[in-house]
């Protein structure tokens, strides 16, 4: 359960085709996340899949039958909304029994699940409160309650954990994750947050201007992106990317090298520049060099603490073995 | 110094607003005062305010002369139907122009209150004559549908604006939960917006009730309500102040004990939204 194909799908608003003509394939109980910049079409995407918007060609299967038409209650998928959409009029206990109440179950199969559900998300003592009365942590799990007692074929995510703050994002990832492993159903999931794609996925889609630029693992990704587009979209800090004589002296238009990548020295190394600002995370320092006549600004990522000030010369070298090389159409060489 | 400037800006404030607020009553003051007065005393030159002798005897002139109770229940049947009736066609017609609109959405609520803008006479004898073919003149049945008609658009419009104000999303986690079109204008929608839902009962309620065109016009006896049993009252020579004004409190009385026990819930209704 929870094959999903995608055939030649597109969806056009009046005159502007926001998704052109598109394949993907999503196998049985893997987590894909649909990456890209905002009004790349990835909840577009996600909304076609779920049935809330119709295709303007092409197909959609789930599970191997034609979906294409079927309205959203009829795909057996379940979606959380990055507003958690809970029904503000009914208790925790009736949005999570609602589902259940539609699909005609009896009364006791409903509380167990209820029961379990609830459980499971850490909601037994708030059952009967009304979502109004809840914090946003606690809607979110409402919402993934709601959407777990309907055994779907597949969990639609749309940009879930974008409305908390940051600590509780971190925990609610972790608590997705756990759940994707003990129910090894399919999860597609939607964000424009790239940590959140490269932590939590099995496989990543990355989306620009309605097309797909890669599908693929998410180190498969980092260590070989197709193009320039993906080089510079996955992973934080982005990319060092240089065009000009020195990528020349690689045979290509740009070459990208990764922050962690760069070794850094006071005295020696192939690339001189200077400090503009040292941002220290602890475990990690990012330093922004300026004047290298290679780019505006490099960023060079160094493990543990360096004691650089601003406007400080410094010498930068790249690890020949990890440098990315693009071509004219930005598309990857070698 | 600040404070007394606000306090004394309150005074005049609230003086200005009962001043208005008699000044929109005192019609029906007038009304209910002169109806227990005798007919002579309801045409005394000056006025009499409140030093007259007060009276019944109007009253029970008027229950003797009519069927109070029957012109009361077809009141209560025609404002009821029409309202329930409305509702029925409203809530969908005002959820699919919210939630599903078209490029044309607009100017159908356009053309929609655009036929509120004729005026009711012009339409009178084609109506008319319908009701003589169908059989309907001075039924409660015709009655009933003719208000409900009149009154649509103004319901749609009312819950249009209510059903805008729901976020769409809930609607199509209702869709993904499985929820069909019915269970999810049943069990979410109408639900969430009950407060809207009963103002615009409550108005309309109140619009039928007080409509008096098509039902002086469209009945004669026996599908008549309070409003043809006011006009009842009135005559050419103007002898019957006293018992008009009876007549007419008998017939706004139970509307006016409604919209009193109600106004809260009117009130909300009427700024939900705006207060969101």
């Amino acid at each position: 359960m929870g094959q999903i194909t995608l055939n030649q799908v597109t969806k056009s608003f009046g005159d502007v085709q926001v998704i052109p003509p598109l394949d993907l394939e999503i196998n049985e109980g893997e987590f894909v996340v649909f990456v890209g910049p905002s009004g790349c079409g990835k909840s577009t995407l996600l909304r076609l899949i779920a049935g809330l918007e119709d295709t303007s060609s092409g197909h959609i299967s789930i599970d191997g039958n034609d979906a294409t038409q079927l309205p959203p209650a009829k795909r057996s998928l379940a979606m959380v909304f990055q507003s958690y959409a809970l029904y503000p009029h009914m208790s925790v206990r009736k949005n999570i029994a609602f589902p259940m109440r539609m699909a005609g179950l009896d009364e006791a199969t409903q509380k167990a699940k209820i029961e379990a559900a609830a459980k499971a998300l850490n909601l037994t003592d708030y059952l009967d409160r009304k979502p109004g009365q809840l914090s946003g942590g606690q809607r979110q799990r409402v919402a993934i309650g709601r959407a777990i007692v309907r055994e779907p074929a597949a969990f639609l995510f749309d940009e879930p954990l974008s409305n908390l703050d940051a600590a509780l994002r971190v925990g609610m990832r972790l608590e997705i994750m756990e759940l994707h492993k003990k129910l090894e159903t399919t999860m597609i999931y939607v964000t424009h947050d790239q940590v959140e794609a490269m932590t939590m996925a099995d496989k990543i889609v990355v989306l620009q201007a309605g097309v797909i630029e890669q599908v693929g693992s998410p180190l498969e990704l980092y260590h070989a992106p197709r193009n320039k587009f993906v080089a510079g979209f996955i992973g934080s800090p982005k990319m060092n990317l240089i065009e000009g004589p020195e990528a020349a002296k690689h045979d290509a238009t740009t070459i990208g090298i990764r922050p962690e990548h760069l070794t850094v020295s006071k005295t020696e190394g192939l690339w001189k520049g200077t400090v503009g600002v040292a941002e220290h995370l602890g475990s990690d320092t990012f330093i922004h060099v300026h004047e290298t006549g290679l780019t505006d600004m490099m960023t060079v990522r160094i493990t543990g603490d360096i004691q650089v000030k601003h406007r400080d010369t410094i010498y930068l070298t790249p690890d020949m073995e990890q440098l990315h090389r693009f071509d004219a159409q930005g598309l990857r060489l070698g | 110094m600040a404070r007394s400037v606000t306090t004394k800006r309150k005074a005049i404030n609230t003086t200005i607003a009962w001043a208005i607020g008699l000044l929109i009553f005192f019609p029906i003051l007038w009304t209910i005062l002169t109806s227990f007065k005798s007919e002579a005393q309801a045409i005394a030159d000056p006025p009499l305010f409140l030093f007259f002798d007060w009276t019944t005897e109007n009253y029970s002139t008027v229950m003797e002369r009519s069927n109070y109770g029957r012109f009361l229940w077809n009141s209560i049947f025609i404002a009821g139907g029409s309202t329930i009736l409305g509702i029925m066609i409203a809530i969908p017609a005002a959820w699919s122009m919210a939630f599903v609109p078209s490029r044309r959405t607009k100017d159908i609520l356009l053309w929609m209150l655009s036929t509120k803008m004729l005026p009711a006479v012009g339409v009178l004898y084609p109506i008319y004559l319908l009701f003589i073919k169908l059989g309907l003149l001075d039924s409660v049945v015709g009655l009933t549908i003719v208000l409900m008609l009149i009154n649509l658009p103004i319901i749609i419009w009312m819950l249009y604006t209510y059903f805008r104000e729901i976020p769409g999303e809930i609607l199509e986690a209702a869709r993904m939960d499985g929820a069909g079109l019915k269970a999810e204008i049943l069990y979410v929608l109408t639900p969430m917006a009950i407060p809207g839902i009963a103002s615009t009962l409550l108005l309309n309620f109140i619009l039928a009730w007080n409509e008096a065109f098509w039902t002086l016009n469209l009945t004669a006896a026996k599908a008549a309500p309070l409003t043809a049993f006011i006009a009842s009252y009135s005559s050419p020579e103007g002898l019957f102040y006293a018992k008009l004004s009876a007549a007419s409190t008998m017939a706004i009385a139970p509307i006016l004990i409604l919209g009193w026990f109600s106004q809260k819930q009117l009130v909300r209704g009427l700024t939900f939204g705006a207060v969101k």
